[in-house]
């Protein structure tokens, strides 16, 4: 069983973003981590692999140098090695996808495992485009993942229910929270990352035709309103949840 | 020296996690019930944390020190009695066996001891021997190819749930004749027969640890139980303090920083006289001074670690200490009235605070220490 699990270096989900010169967050002192959704990624793969009693689980990055930190985490947690495809940021997710399907075009992974979207740019492309460009059928937004007699069943979260889906091997998965809560790496596995290979070369990756203009902060929400209290403020508070803010 | 490697930063940012996630939420309720979940050693054996100082080959990290004091540091700043435990584990079970050991010893011992199957706890001190070490009376006296032991240990940490007891005991005749070259360190499965836990201590802070007394009630000891030479146990114990003391130091260090973050969080939200009490002079002066006498402590033990000596432990040991007791002190002042409350974290800090400037040798004995070693072949 071979896993390829495709991850993103983004800034921490729970750091205080600053914006510089209106164009790009400002990194200065950010601590970056794993994006959330690709760390379920990286812990199925790790579980899928476990559960077979052998296999080979590859993280593959495209980012800038840095994300060699990511690819070291995801080491320690206990993927076996890791390829770092350097490219310069971009919100052109077919330039990322591109550049990830030129060099797995030829892994015969049977599995490539993605998070749902990146916990930065939240655009859930990279993992359909993958699966578009490489052919294989895609299976998004899984909680959990049943390995089955050359095919995958993956579990949906749907409105109201859950579906199980299945497709032949390879596939492409993109992964949501669910079963998958991503373990902490043991001090043994950060001992032995550092003697895991980590290959990194220039990405394949094309120019970017999609551009940030600009990047602000929300407005500030306006402070809440007490409308009056007890069963007496019940229509009052009726008239302006339908009226004003309309969420009924 | 004192630049991280990225082994060293992972190694702390991993106990930091664990720290915030598994410890930080429960601190308050185990304080209150005198006790540590029993999840939290298993999951601590699990990552490795017992290992950190045994060699890779028995299943350890072999770590350096700078690298086993920073996550010190970091869990202590979560919960302070789990950095004791993992310290006193470290210092005088693994390290001692690592250094004075034979070969079988350390097959029988370490492999356990790293895995964290088995918790290593230290019986020194004595209702008469405390900071005069050499003072103790707990008799170990041949017999056949072997030992009985018998005498009172007291306040034990982990005495109870350790599963190797490293003892001092007399070796000279008549007893006390040798003084400090009259004593043996041993190594004792608490599963002995004579092996008594008593009574349990009630401790101003680090409630969760559990103090005990020990009995050893004519405990039969097999020849593998004496540790190196029979009348160096006391230089053995010293050796162990001087590693032990830097744990001690980083367990204080992680205090101070805990409390300095609850003083500076606190005094950002606090509002008195229409304002936030950190934009008062006052106030910053003194969030600052706690600020730098954090780093300056953190910056010595990050030095003893890298070039250790008797005489860095000492000064990190009691530096550190003493910073801890002062930033925490400092900390409860920032939260006035409410940070007397137990509601509150800063009491509780200040309540662990106060024994590291205690065990592993009183600050006055670190003082001494430090002097001699000043005059040490003058
Ligand atoms: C929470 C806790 C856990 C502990 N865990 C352990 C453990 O696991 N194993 C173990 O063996 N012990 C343990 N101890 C014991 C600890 O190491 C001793 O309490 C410590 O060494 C001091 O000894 P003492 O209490 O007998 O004080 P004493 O030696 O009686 O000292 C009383 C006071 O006199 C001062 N003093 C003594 N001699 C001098 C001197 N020469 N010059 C100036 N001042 C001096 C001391 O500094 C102190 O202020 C623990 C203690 C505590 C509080």
């Amino acid at each position: 069983m071979k896993i390829v699990t495709c991850i993103k270096r983004v800034p921490d989900t729970e750091a205080r973003l600053k914006i510089a010169a209106g164009r790009d967050i400002d990194a200065a002192g950010l601590k970056f981590i794993i994006s959330p959704y690709d760390e379920f990624a990286v812990e199925a793969a790790l579980q899928l692999r476990e559960a077979k009693g052998g296999g080979e689980v590859i993280v593959v990055s495209v980012g800038e140098a840095a994300a060699a930190e990511q690819l070291r985490a995801a080491l320690a947690l206990g993927a076996d090695r890791a390829v770092l495809l350097e490219a310069p940021p971009t919100l052109d997710g077919l330039v990322t996808a591109r550049a990830l399907a030129a060099e797995l075009k030829d892994a015969n992974a049977d599995l490539y495992l993605f998070g749902m979207k990146a916990a930065d740019d939240d655009q859930q492309q990279v993992g359909p485009m993958v699966a578009e460009l490489l052919g294989l059928p895609c299976v998004t937004v899984v909680a959990e993942l049943e390995l089955g007699d050359g095919k995958i069943l993956c579990h949906r979260e749907v409105e109201g229910g859950i579906e199980v889906v299945e497709a032949p091997l390879p596939a492409v998965v993109t992964i949501t929270k669910g079963k998958y809560e991503p373990r902490y790496p043991s001090l043994k596995g950060i001992m032995a990352a550092k003697k895991k290979p980590l290959e990194e070369k220039e990405a394949a990756a094309g120019p970017s035709r999609v551009r940030l203009l600009d990047l602000s902060h929300p407005p500030e929400r306006p402070p809440g309103k007490v409308v009056g209290q007890g069963a007496d403020a019940v229509p009052e508070l009726l008239r302006l949840l339908r009226e004003e803010a309309k969420a009924l | 020296m004192t630049h991280a490697t990225e082994e060293q930063q992972q190694v702390r940012e991993l106990a930091r996690e664990f720290a915030e996630r598994e410890l930080r939420p429960h601190v308050e309720r185990w304080d209150r019930e005198w006790a540590l979940d029993a999840s939290v050693l298993p999951a601590l054996a699990e990552l490795g944390f017992f290992g950190m100082l045994a060699p890779e080959e028995y299943g350890g990290m072999g770590f350096d020190l700078p690298t086993y004091v920073g996550a010190l540091e970091e869990l202590a700043w979560g919960e302070p009695t789990v950095a004791l435990t993992l310290s006193i584990h470290s210092a005088f079970a693994v390290s001692l066996l690592l250094r004075h050991g034979s070969v079988e010893q350390q097959q029988r011992w370490l492999g356990p001891l790293a895995r964290g199957e088995v918790l290593g706890c230290l019986a020194l001190s004595e209702p008469g021997a405390g900071s005069d070490a050499a003072a103790v009376q707990t008799l170990a006296r041949r017999e056949g190819p072997g030992w009985v032991m018998s005498g009172t240990k007291k306040w034990v940490t982990n005495g109870r749930i350790a599963g190797l007891a490293v003892v001092l005991a007399r070796t000279d005749e008549p007893p006390g004749s040798r003084g400090a070259k009259g004593i043996g360190a041993f190594l004792v499965p608490t599963e002995s027969v004579g092996y008594d836990v008593g009574e349990r201590e009630h401790t101003m802070g680090l409630r969760p640890a559990e103090v005990v007394t020990v009995q050893l009630r004519d405990v039969r000891l097999g020849p593998e139980a004496l540790l190196g030479d029979a009348s160096a146990g006391f230089v053995y114990a010293m050796q162990g303090l001087d590693v032990g003391r830097l744990g001690i130091a980083a367990q204080a260090v992680g205090i101070a920083q805990a409390a300095l973050e609850h003083a500076v969080a606190y005094a950002g939200e606090r509002e008195q006289f229409g304002q936030k009490l950190r934009t008062f002079e006052g106030m910053q002066f003194k969030l600052a001074d706690m600020a730098a006498r954090v780093d300056a402590a953190r910056a010595l033990v990050a030095w003893a670690a890298a070039t250790p000596s008797t005489r860095a432990s000492s000064a990190a040991k009691l530096f550190a200490s003493e910073t801890a007791m002062w930033v925490t002190t400092q900390a409860v002042q920032v939260f006035g009235g409410y940070g007397y409350m137990r509601d509150y974290p800063v009491e509780k800090l200040m309540r662990d605070a106060k024994a590291t400037e205690i065990y592993e040798g009183t600050n006055e004995i670190q003082r001494v220490i430090i002097a001699r070693e000043l005059y040490r072949g003058a």
